[in-house]
């Protein structure tokens, strides 16, 4: 990718172009595997086989907390773009960091809440309501695990090469993952948690 | 030592049965040969350097064909050992134990991995042609799902010599494929074999939807492109919608069985049927997969060799794309007989039979096409033609498999065997040898011998008839599925050994068939013109076999079978081959990435299957190596110099000034 600006007049595509579009195809094919995990979730919410079900189980305050860290980290990874829009590569570098970290938070309240699930006993085999709901949550976690790795890789190449089309694509694409995490937690939270207590 | 050696192997291997010692000895044997072969010959470094870490979608489509074709003999030795055993009341050819790993794996092997990679291999080797396009939108990603589905399939392929093979139906139904009833690693196999090759079907789907929509030749508006492409399009869409579904599905299942979990098991509130409607959300879309393509390889031969522009063109579009929708609204129609009720039976038999309405205008626009045409019956010509029957006869009886009613007596029984195979054999497998004959000038620079081909044609034709017609009827004599043996009493008899001497005559067709390429391969002459059959669309516009940058002037398209047109121009004297000044061409690097980390996937499957953390954590590690160190590597492509283009034209007989 060397010679993206190299004059040349040979008709084909702008490779940042056609990444970034594949990459929103890609994020509709996750849209696909989520609304399975959701489907298989909520036919399986109700079978709980006798032991705890969602009311026993779920800790609001830890939720609000995480929800609102993730949100958060959704606003700082735009802060992020608009660094990068105004060529501050500085800015756009910490600003990735803050939403590494808040990611990160956001991971480790997860992980505290499983954690604290099973110690009572409820683990991904006790029913079928458990393993809907560490499949669909824990998935979710797996992808906010993988955006931190990616980012971090992302910065690594920002720090080398500094902003060209190639890293501007990579931050916009990652960027781009990192809200769609935030709109599948807004529907986790809904489905799984609010509409769990109630 | 020596004793935990033995028990161990004696656990790891499978052993016990001829059949598969035989398998060991001759596998040991081909890999013997292969090794040496290529060492005496000194070729090791000539096969990772052209073929191994390539990235040019002809050479990738050409190993997913080579890849195919194996695995066609192996679902086709799977399937004359089941009709071996089914020749006659009471055989004891097979146990039936092992009559239930071989329907499952043939079942898997034709669908997963001969049809899914013959297609990919057609859409590699000349959707970038048709479209007037130097490669795929990305190559690299391209090599990453050929090697990413060779995998799996090497993976899958494994479980008969080692732990044993999947035996609970090419589909897995829960609870037979749960843990409970199906302790072995074969249902194990079937996870990471199918998962892994998926992952790579996946991302061929995005890949040849960017391809197409964003990579065309300039000119080339949508309504102008070929209808090969068009049917990829369609085909690549439903991918996309259809796989993530697989993958969810399969991965659940692994839950269920190596972590305790309770999606699909019979106890702790889990709910199989869940994982019947998953399963076929994905497995009817699937079937549309993977006979779109082949209604685009009718479309583009039809139009060929009856020297007619293709007849509605925008309704075979528009069919195309209501078919690859449709097909996501009838999962249901697999499981009429499993209690959903009237109201949705009867909703997803009123959508099941919709279909037959814009594949009929698809058959009635090649009659058309035909009608007044001037016909030559070359061999690709001769599979379109011979397919159309077969294709109607199989719709019909699908039409009144959709009967929701009428289904609950046709529900898994030999009819419904005789419809599936006649719609995919007929329309899809059919289909994509039609699109071999046809694209094989284009593909390797010669065409394959027209006598053998007819040969081939019609035992094939031949063979399929007796095989499949006697299934109707024994289907409608109570023959069920999945039976391994029966007693002399039914009268099944007759039935089923006219359907065993049709098994054979297509294995000898296929045999013929092989014969046929080893022929041409020797005999027959170079083609030089670089196009043939006198074809209309681009890809004959460049010389056979297309040089690796595949177009050495971009072409400018202005209509539909553009190439015909041109062709008709230059002959009127209307227009003159322009003199165009070269350019240097912009092309993508060879990369070993993709080889290396398939393997590190196989390394995860395989520790996965057998509880071997030791292996897949680091096989794991391994693959996100080899991703980060593909994301900074920041060297992938060079330029071809004009001096290098003019050599290459020059060697093709061509010269460009």
């Amino acid at each position: 990718m060397a010679n993206v600006n190299a004059g040349h007049h040979d008709h084909h595509p702008d490779q940042e172009e056609l990444r970034t579009f594949a990459f929103w195809i890609y994020l509709m094919t996750d849209v696909i595997l989520f609304a399975t995990l959701f489907a298989t979730y909520i036919v399986l919410q109700g079978s709980t086989d006798g032991g705890p079900g969602p009311k026993e189980l779920f800790q609001m305050n830890g939720i609000y907390a995480s929800t609102f860290i993730l949100l958060t980290s959704s606003f700082t990874s735009g802060l992020a773009i608009l660094a990068m829009n105004k060529g501050n590569r500085l800015a756009l570098m910490n600003w990735l960091g803050v939403t590494i970290f808040l990611g990160a938070s956001f991971l480790f309240l997860e992980i505290n809440e499983f954690i604290h699930m099973v110690s009572e006993g409820a683990t991904i085999g006790t029913s079928a309501f458990l393993t809907a709901f560490y499949t669909l949550v824990g998935t979710h976690g797996l992808h906010v695990t993988l955006g931190i790795g990616w980012m971090i890789i992302v910065i690594m190449q920002i720090a080398k090469h500094g902003i060209t089309p190639v890293t501007k694509r990579k931050v916009n694409i990652i960027s781009l993952f990192w809200h769609f995490l935030d709109v599948v937690w807004i529907f986790v939270f809904t489905i799984v948690y609010v509409m769990g207590v109630n | 030592m020596w004793e935990s050696v033995k028990e161990f192997a004696s656990e790891f291997f499978v052993t016990g049965d001829p059949l598969i010692y035989g398998a060991d000895v001759s596998i040991v044997l081909s890999i013997i040969a292969i090794v040496s072969v290529l060492t005496y010959f000194k070729k090791w470094g000539w096969l990772w350097r052209e073929w191994l870490t390539t990235v040019d979608h002809k050479k990738i489509g050409i190993m997913y064909i080579l890849a195919s074709v194996l695995m066609l003999f192996r679902g086709g030795v799977d399937a004359l050992l089941m009709r071996a055993q089914l020749v006659m009341p009471e055989m004891q050819f097979l146990s039936g134990d092992h009559y239930n790993q071989i329907f499952t794996t043939h079942g898997v092997i034709m669908i997963l991995f001969m049809a899914m990679p013959l297609m990919f291999g057609l859409f590699n080797v000349i959707v970038p042609l048709q479209l007037g396009a130097r490669d795929v939108a990305f190559p690299f990603l391209n090599a990453l799902s050929f090697w990413l589905f060779f995998s799996g399939a090497m993976l899958f392929n494994l479980s008969f010599v080692i732990g044993g093979s999947p035996d609970a139906g090419w589909l897995a139904y829960p609870p037979y494929s749960e843990l409970a009833f199906n302790p072995g690693p074969g249902q194990d196999f079937y996870i990471w074999g199918i998962q892994i090759s998926g992952i790579g079907s996946l991302m061929t789907g995005i890949n040849f939807i960017v391809t197409i929509l964003k990579v065309r030749a300039p000119g080339m508006t949508l309504m102008k492109m070929p209808m090969f492409s068009w049917s990829v399009l369609s085909s690549c869409i439903a991918i996309v919608f259809a796989f993530p579904i697989l993958t969810v599905t399969l991965a659940l299942l692994f839950i269920d069985r190596y972590l305790g979990g309770h999606f699909f098991t019979l106890d702790g509130g889990g709910n199989p049927m869940m994982y019947i409607n998953l399963i076929w959300m994905w497995g009817h879309p699937e079937v549309y997969i993977i006979v779109l393509p082949a209604f685009g390889i009718f479309s583009e031969i039809v139009a060929t060799f009856s020297r007619k522009k293709l007849f509605g063109y925008k309704s075979m579009v528009f069919a195309m794309i209501i078919i690859s929708v449709l097909s996501f609204l009838v999962w249901a129609h697999h499981f009429f007989t499993m209690g959903s009720g009237a109201d949705v039976n009867a909703f997803f038999a009123v959508t099941t039979m919709l279909i037959a309405i814009p594949t009929g205008v698809k058959v009635f626009n090649w009659l058309f096409t035909m009608f007044r045409g001037k016909i030559t019956f070359e061999t690709p010509m001769l599979w379109t033609v011979g397919i159309i029957p077969n294709f109607v006869i199989g719709g019909m009886t699908g039409v009144l498999l959709s009967v929701a009613p009428a289904d609950f007596q046709y529900h898994n029984s030999y009819f419904l065997i005789a419809h599936f195979h006649q719609v995919i054999i007929a329309g899809v497998v059919f289909g994509f040898f039609a699109g071999l004959y046809y694209w094989w000038p284009k593909i390797f620079g010669f065409k394959l011998n027209e006598r053998i081909g007819r040969w081939a044609f019609w035992l094939w034709n031949i063979g399929f008839y007796l095989c499949f017609m006697p299934q109707y009827a024994l289907g409608l004599m109570g023959m069920t599925r999945r039976i391994y043996t029966y007693g002399w009493d039914k009268g099944w008899f007759e039935m089923n050994l006219v359907s065993t001497i049709g098994a054979v005559i297509m294995g000898a067709a296929f045999l013929v068939q092989i014969w046929d390429i080893a022929h041409s391969i020797k005999h027959m002459k170079r083609d030089t013109t670089g196009d043939p059959w006198n074809a209309r669309t681009l890809e004959w516009s460049i010389p056979s076999p297309a040089p690796f940058y595949n177009f050495a002037v971009m072409p400018q398209v202005t209509s539909q079978d553009d190439w015909h047109e041109r062709k008709l121009r230059i002959e009127q004297g209307l227009e003159k081959p322009a003199k165009v000044a070269l350019e240097p061409i912009h092309m993508p690097k060879n990369s070993g990435i993709p080889i290396v980390m398939s393997m590190f996937w196989f390394f995860v499957g395989f520790g996965l299957i057998f509880d071997w953390l030791w292996m897949a954590v680091p096989g794991f590690i391994g693959v996100i190596a080899c991703m980060v160190v593909h994301s900074f590597n920041y060297d992938t492509d060079y330029y071809v110099t004009v001096e290098e283009i003019k050599r290459t034209e020059a060697e093709a007989g061509r010269v460009i000034t």
